[in-house]
């Protein structure tokens, strides 16, 4: 039981490089889902290859970049926000293109209703199509977020004391080498399952929210 | 120009790694993917106590992060009385994460063949296995392929976990040329790079494929 509050004990950091790391992700996948849509073609292109170069590099490499590389000449960086920094970057990518299935699944003929009303470009985007995308990428941005939750979990090898850190502390401690992982892998699955119920929760309540 | 000093000295380690991470995730969709079919199967069966036992088997294995799969492959089993090499552990641990994931694939690629075709052949009066074999399984694989294709992407970037088992794939590879010339950034950039030439392509090749697909459903 000791040993299953030690390991339960990483949970917070665990949620908060997940968080924030979707918070970071959100925002950032803005501008890159507006560039990969935008009439320029030179923009499309250039928005295009850092969504594919954001997602094409695997996280631990991201990690180790900035945190061994960049961070060895920005000494006030710690683990953690380099943690949170790396997976914030590649949930930019994979927001952006969850954004753009949102984008396309808003019927063409609220473009032209809300342009028939007098409202300009900017204003149909930020107060008419923005908000049902939103609601609309919930679903898709919920499941992400529990992938990134076990993603997450990479965060341990640059010394982030997160759920794994603690397991594989408790079994350089115990000389246990098979307890202390199964525990971590129960409290990932311990989380993860309310996260699953809570999106459907919150996907049913938006969506009625959104004009078909 | 001394950041890209040694790269020509590395590169040969580096291709080395990326040949290790491409066989250790080969190896896993090999042996994956079928599990993964089987346990889609399994998932869509109308036998409930099946249905319910391989249901929570991919809950189990999707819920878990690979990373821990790992750990429980390669430092928990050898107390368990099996010790595999970190190349095998590796590749069995990724597997086990590909079967719970495609399962979800698959399932989702059998449920879109229309239930009318099935019908059909039931009234053709052919057995429910020759449905399965010749109508639902092949279509179903068929849609299920662009996805499949991504994931393929995803398990390939996985294989990177690996690092923390010494196994000497391409981060490991990078990792220790790093320690040991302190020159992280360029090191896990040329890393970076290799890894990049195998997603792009393939990302881009998904998207083709996706296209030519979709003309035909």
């Amino acid at each position: 039981m000791h040993m299953f509050l030690t390991i339960f004990a990483g949970v917070p950091t665990t949620l908060l490089i997940t968080v924030a790391s979707l918070a970071l992700g959100m925002l950032g996948g803005i501008p890159l889902v507006l560039g990969r849509r935008s009439r320029f073609r030179a923009l499309r292109m250039v928005s295009r290859f850092l969504i594919e170069t954001l997602r094409g590099i695997p996280p631990l490499v991201w990690l180790f970049l900035i945190f061994f590389g960049f961070g060895s000449s920005m000494t006030w960086m710690t683990a953690l926000m380099a943690s949170i920094f790396g997976l914030g970057l590649i949930s930019c990518a994979y927001m952006a293109e969850i954004y753009r299935g949102g984008l396309s699944a808003i019927s063409a003929g609220q473009w032209e209703a809300a342009e028939a009303l007098g409202m300009n470009h900017r204003s149909v985007l930020s107060k008419v199509i923005g908000p049902q995308v939103f609601r609309v990428s919930i679903p898709a941005a919920a499941t992400y977020g529990i992938g990134l939750l076990k993603d997450s979990s990479v965060a341990f090898t640059i010394g982030v004391t997160d759920i794994l850190f603690r397991a594989t502390a408790q079994s350089y401690q115990t000389r246990d080498a098979l307890t202390p992982f199964l525990i971590a892998g129960l409290v990932y699955i311990i989380i993860t399952i309310p996260s699953a119920w809570g999106s459907r929760w919150l996907d049913a309540r938006l969506k009625n929210r959104v004009a078909r | 120009m001394s950041f890209f000093a040694a790269w020509d000295s590395w590169f040969p380690t580096l291709l080395n790694g990326l040949w290790v991470s491409v066989r250790v995730a080969g190896l896993s969709l090999l042996l994956g993917l079928p599990a993964g079919l089987l346990l889609a199967l399994g998932s869509s069966t109308k036998r409930r106590p099946v249905r319910w036992l391989v249901i929570g088997l991919v809950e189990l294995g999707r819920g878990m992060p690979a990373l821990v799969m790992l750990q429980i492959v390669y430092f928990g089993l050898p107390s368990a009385g099996l010790t595999l090499s970190a190349f095998v552990s590796a590749a069995i641990a990724f597997a086990l994460t590909t079967a719970a994931y495609t399962s979800e694939i698959l399932r989702g690629g059998l449920q879109a063949v229309p239930a009318g075709e099935v019908e059909a052949a039931e009234a053709l009066g052919m057995a429910r296995r020759d449905t399965l074999r010749f109508i639902v399984i092949p279509q179903g694989v068929r849609i299920a392929i662009p996805p499949l294709m991504g994931f393929a992407i995803l398990i390939f970037q996985v294989t990177s976990l690996a690092y923390t088992i010494a196994l000497p794939e391409l981060t490991s590879q990078a990792y220790s040329i790093g320690s040991s010339s302190f020159r992280y950034t360029s090191v896990f950039v040329l890393a970076a790079l290799l890894y990049l030439a195998v997603t792009i392509p393939t990302s881009f090749l998904t998207e083709r494929v996706e296209n030519r697909l979709a003309r035909h459903l």
